[in-house]
């Protein structure tokens, strides 16, 4: 993919680099791309794929705004590098939702009003499903521990501990018993 | 941000990643889980011109105790797996203490153990833990295998004992010869910053609770990973007490080196040393009244 990247003189060590190829899923879809190695996933999945749902909030790793999932695991999309999802599969936020309903976590943030910029919204439901898939049945402490890693500016997480805790409650009213 | 260019290799085997490194020199890095690379590389304090990539390399994510008690922990195993380990907790409370205090979830799902401690950061939470339990580094390079105490490995501030077509393949804690108690306590302001004050103190207990081994290391008060030794020594050779915890407590606290600054005043950090030190070891005691 095509990146433009600022000239600031410090490029000479690498010499020529070559572009590499890499295939990857991206929620559930399959993808090819060609990177520069210095590519960030981040930058990968919204210039690239064109999913802007996945936010850059800090761009150092502390906000958690990018998250998105790894093979199931949650990981810091700005501190990862694109060549490194070759063979992977990826889950954004824009893979919660069918066309016609919205994914228990999506419909949680609503009911409990989980959200007021919705900046942070899409890493906290991104590491919040993380938490479901290990853990159908979290506590309140359970959620605040696994959403530590997310900052929110404008709600005081109270309502996005809700909105989790109301989504886990509804997957496990829906999966089979 | 992003990093500056670089030739990046993904190789599939520890042997062909040291021949990448020998040949890249010193211009090379490895990357394992990047959780400090990367972000060191975005901000340009780093820009090798080699990245070697040994996330494809299998074999390198475990932590397994040997028959004889040893912990042996790979070079991709991440801190979010120490974490859940159902191994640590029975034998190694230090370690499992610290776990779950490194960093955020997200990153540690992807940083390791291993790494941290090439990183040297003065301010690392394992380093602190490893020192206390006398733990080292298993180093592979093109003639071989050298084992290398912390101690030695850190050499300062982000430096470390490695050559350059060297790859820090294990950790390795050795096995307690007693009963190990001890644990890990950190001062933080939110989950993800730097240790304000962490302390780590692991000793072992034999028959009739005689302390026969300590380690205490501090993170956060001073410009590297403090091994308070006299602190230590104050503990060996009987049973732990009010008084030997204290003498202990305060041995630690003159042994820091704070620096006031935006985490707090040098006397706060102190005070919170002597503290910590106190509440981990009457933890261990209560700990072992209650087996007895």
């Amino acid at each position: 993919m095509t990146m433009v990247y600022e000239d600031r003189g410090d490029e000479a060590g690498a010499g020529a680099v070559p572009m590499r190829r890499i295939r990857f899923t991206i929620n559930g879809e399959k993808k090819i791309a060609e990177v520069e190695p210095r590519l960030l996933l981040s930058h990968l999945i919204r210039r690239g794929v064109g999913l802007t749902g996945t936010h850059m909030g800090c761009d150092t790793t502390n906000c958690g705004a990018c998250t998105v999932l790894v093979d199931g695991k949650a990981v810091k999309s700005c501190t990862m590098l694109a060549v490194q999802v070759d063979g992977r599969a990826i889950e954004t936020v824009e893979g919660l939702a069918t066309a016609s309903e919205l994914h228990p976590l999506q419909e949680g943030f609503k009911e409990e009003h989980g959200l007021q910029c919705g900046f942070c919204t899409p890493g906290m439901m991104m590491s919040a499903k993380a938490l479901l898939a290990r853990n159908p049945d979290p506590s309140e402490e359970d959620v605040r521990w696994a959403l530590s890693g997310n900052l929110c500016r404008c709600t005081g997480y109270q309502n996005i501990v809700k909105s989790v805790l109301w989504a886990a409650a509804k997957l496990r009213s829906q999966a089979p018993s | 941000m992003y990093p500056s260019r670089f030739r990046y290799e993904a190789p599939q085997s520890l042997n062909e990643a040291i021949s990448l490194l020998h040949d890249g020199g010193d211009y090379a890095k490895v990357l394992a889980g990047g959780q400090s690379l990367v972000p060191l590389m975005k901000l340009r304090f780093a820009s090798p011109e080699l990245v070697v990539d040994i996330n494809n390399v299998p074999g390198l994510d475990y932590h397994r105790a040997d028959p004889d008690g040893t912990l042996r922990i790979g070079a991709l195993c991440r801190h979010a797996d120490l974490e859940h380990s159902g191994l640590l907790p029975a034998t190694q409370p230090t370690m499992a203490a610290a776990a779950p205090l490194i960093a955020d979830p997200i990153v540690r799902n992807r940083g390791t153990l291993v790494g941290s401690l090439c990183h040297a950061d003065p301010q690392g939470d394992w380093a602190s833990v490893v020192v206390s339990l006398g733990g080292s580094v298993v180093a592979e390079g093109p003639a071989g295998r050298r084992s290398i105490p912390l101690a030695d490995f850190v050499l300062g501030p982000f430096e470390n004992a490695l050559a350059p077509d060297e790859i820090a393949v294990e950790a390795v804690i050795p096995a307690a010869t007693g009963t190990r108690a001890g644990g890990y306590l950190k001062l933080e302001r939110r989950v993800g910053d730097f240790a304000t004050v962490g302390v780590a103190v692991s000793i072992e207990t034999a028959a009739g609770d005689t302390v026969t081994r300590a380690g205490i290391a501090l993170t956060g008060v001073g410009g590297a990973t403090i091994a308070a030794t006299e602190a230590a020594r104050a503990l060996v050779g009987k049973p732990l007490s009010a008084d030997s915890i204290g003498q202990a407590a305060d041995l630690a606290a003159a042994a820091a080196q704070p620096r006031t600054d935006h985490r707090g005043s040098a006397e706060y950090k102190r005070h919170m040393v002597r503290t910590f030190v106190e509440r981990i070891l009457t933890r261990a005691d209560n700990q072992a009244e209650r087996a007895a």
